[in-house]
């Protein structure tokens, strides 16, 4: 489980600075403070478009297309489980009727208490293995509802 | 001696606990003052026998697998005792799975290293890259052509001819991306790649920037992708400390640089020209074509973009000679496929074979049927985009012409099997949702129709005027086929159509017409 550094302007500023340089260099920053705080604040935002001499639009219109830019912490895990084809075709749909009543949390959401959000992700790349899911970044294959079970008894929540 | 053994440090091996094999293995070679060195290696893709375990004798390299970690003592057992284990596969090499297969992109994966450049240089890497050296530009495009490699992304364009376009074109600055954004459902062949051997991936860039007169490269992967992810930096970081990339690299007088970039889950992006919006760090909305990437690329400079696979196959075209890979093969498509059967399959994989296997063959035989044991009903071939076929299609030979004809797809090389318990008119749904899901947004066909065709397939399902909401639906699939930007939207028709085509009894068809079906 990643920790998160608590949202700072001062630090944000860095991270900006060290990426900024780059070519197309707002993919990078964007990684780099979601690495750092588990999302994007909203405050990042003028930040980056000053350092890019981007507009605040652009940037925002960035961050929110695409799927993997938070603009909210996470739970505290982060269980994504793959819906896509090949892991329909071997019992994923069932895997999150489970998790959603598990966790008592519909996918795309996360806890009430914050301990895990649940996502959908299309695909992991392990698809003669599937079902499949990543919990805090660690990939599992050939999941059933036990196995579930037994990760999330692992993580703890 | 030391008893050297090989453990997958692939994603899909550590998935189902590769790492926790290795652990166990190397605990019990300490009990028993066994010394052992552990080479983490990418996946043979046997992925049904995953984790997959190789212990290297007199005879070669014997497999045991799926391995769990209490199997170690008894591995250890087999190789150094001799003993007899139920988990045995005998040499690797032997494995009929294995055996059947033509390997030339995959002839390394799972043998090698993926972290050692020095590996990479025993097992036959930079070859190609020498003769591209003594080839010189011309000649060395003029060879990938001559090979008839296509675009193994999906489009089937042509390579060769890409790279001519982008050489002919005027410009101080050009690129190389590598397109790692492997979105598709039911596709790793990418990923397998760049875990298993990711110097190819690099040699392959190099070649390409060399051919083409560009001094930059990118390798954008998707950041579902975290094991590729960490594999491709440390193969680059290692490149570089070699001398294969920077200033003057490989001792000759051109420069070439690499650099790994991620996505940020959008499936649009495997697109190339959202893909390249995305490294400009914009939205990854799609490009109106033309201008075309050869010659308006990335920054608005020309741009060869390839999959993965198409750059990781031309070291081995340039090393082995363009004759040997276009011998293989069938009509216009030409050499190899990396083939990936998938979902509800008994032994899934990657089965890299010549063009030309029929898709009977690779689900029933090479795949095994089903893994759940019911009988096969439908298989994707394509990824998200690719048509559903039922048994009646099995015939139809793995082949770009072959697929277009029967309103098919190869695209990426995915195979998903489904069994009898498939509700196709959920999948016909979900196919619309997807887009809708996924679409960038730009043209109106992909962004609207996709929303409409969820509304209206509802409306068949529920019987509500089913014939005219039919009608509604194949008018809606011509709008979105012949009317959207990018294949986003351009390919949705296929597996919403052939849903609907081959299997109308799940849209509530009249039982006539289920008779007709079967």
């Amino acid at each position: 489980m990643p920790a998160f550094t608590p949202w700072s302007a001062e630090r944000a500023t860095e991270i900006i600075a060290s990426e900024a340089g780059r070519e197309g260099a707002l993919l990078p920053i964007l990684h780099a403070l979601q690495a750092a705080f588990g999302y994007i604040d909203r405050a990042a935002e003028p930040l980056i478009a000053d350092a890019l001499n981007l507009s605040r639009a652009e940037v925002h219109g960035v961050v929110t297309f695409y799927h993997d830019f938070r603009s909210e912490p996470a739970g505290k895990h982060v269980l994504r489980l793959c819906r896509a084809e090949a892991c329909q075709a071997a019992g994923g749909d069932a895997l999150v009727d489970h998790a959603e009543r598990r966790l008592g949390t519909p996918i795309g959401t996360t806890t009430p208490g914050g301990d895990v959000t649940l996502e959908a992700v299309y695909c992991l790349g392990l698809c003669a293995l599937g079902p499949s899911a990543m919990l805090d970044g660690r990939v599992v294959a050939r999941l059933d509802a036990a196995g579930l079970d037994a990760l999330l008894d692992e993580a703890g929540p | 001696m030391t008893l050297k053994v090989f453990v997958p440090r692939d994603a899909g091996a550590e998935a189902v606990g590769a790492g926790d094999v290795a652990a166990a293995l190397a605990a019990a070679a300490y009990r028993r003052g066994v010394d052992i060195e552990i080479v983490r290696t990418g996946s043979r893709g046997l992925y049904w026998l995953e984790p997959l375990v190789e212990a290297e004798t007199s005879e070669g390299r014997v497999a045991f697998g799926p391995a769990t970690p209490v199997d170690a003592d008894g591995i250890l057992d087999a190789v150094v005792g001799g003993v007899g284990h139920p988990l045995t596969l005998g040499p690797v090499e032997s494995i009929p799975w294995l055996k059947r297969q033509t390997r030339l992109t995959f002839a390394r994966c799972g043998i090698v290293d993926p972290r050692s450049i020095g590996d990479y240089g025993r097992h036959g890497g930079w070859q190609g890259l020498s003769r591209a050296l003594a080839l010189g530009p011309a000649g060395t495009i003029e060879e990938v052509v001559q090979s008839g490699l296509r675009g193994r992304g999906g489009a089937g364009f042509p390579t060769g001819i890409k790279w001519r376009t982008v050489a002919a074109a005027p410009g101080p600055k050009k690129y190389i991306v590598c397109n790692a954004d492997e979105g598709d459902s039911g596709t790793f062949a990418d990923r397998m790649i760049m875990e298993g051997d990711p110097f190819m991936v690099i040699e392959g860039m190099i070649i390409a920037g060399i051919a083409v007169g560009a001094a930059q490269g990118y390798v954008y992967i998707r950041s579902e992708y975290p094991h590729a992810i960490a594999a491709m930096q440390a193969a680059i970081e290692a490149a570089r400390h070699a001398g294969y990339l920077g200033e003057g690299m490989a001792e000759s007088a051109h420069a070439f640089d690499l650099e790994v970039r991620v996505g940020a889950g959008a499936y649009v992006c495997g697109e190339e020209t959202s893909l390249l919006e995305s490294l400009e760090g914009k939205r990854g909305v799609v490009r109106a074509k033309p201008p075309l990437p050869a010659h308006k690329g990335l920054f608005g400079r020309p741009t060869v973009i390839n999959n993965v696979i198409s750059l990781a196959t031309v070291p081995a075209i340039l090393a082995d000679g363009a004759e040997r890979y276009r011998d293989l093969g069938m009509g216009r498509s030409r050499g190899t496929m990396p083939i990936q059967l998938a979902g509800n399959v008994m032994q899934g994989g990657l089965f890299e074979t010549a063009f030309g296997v029929t898709l009977g063959e690779l689900v029933d035989d090479i795949g095994g049927g089903t893994f759940t044991g019911r009988p096969v009903r439908a298989v994707q071939v394509g990824g998200p985009l690719g048509a559903y076929f039922p048994r009646a299609l099995f015939d139809t030979p793995f082949d770009y012409e072959a697929f277009a004809a029967r309103d098919g797809l190869i695209g990426h090389g995915g195979v998903v099997v489904f069994d009898d318990s498939v509700d196709m008119a959920r999948q016909a749904r979900f196919a619309m949702e997807f887009c809708a899901i996924e679409s960038c947004g730009k043209c109106t066909p992909c962004r609207i129709g996709s929303t409409r065709g969820v509304e209206t397939i509802d409306r068949i399902v529920r019987g509500e005027g089913r014939d005219e909401q039919i009608a509604v639906l194949t008018d809606l699939c011509n709008t979105l086929k012949f009317g959207s930007l990018c294949a986003l939207g351009g390919f949705t028709p296929y597996p919403v159509m052939s849903a609907l085509t081959h299997f109308p009894e799940d849209f509530g068809a009249a039982p006539e017409r289920l008779d007709a079906a079967e």
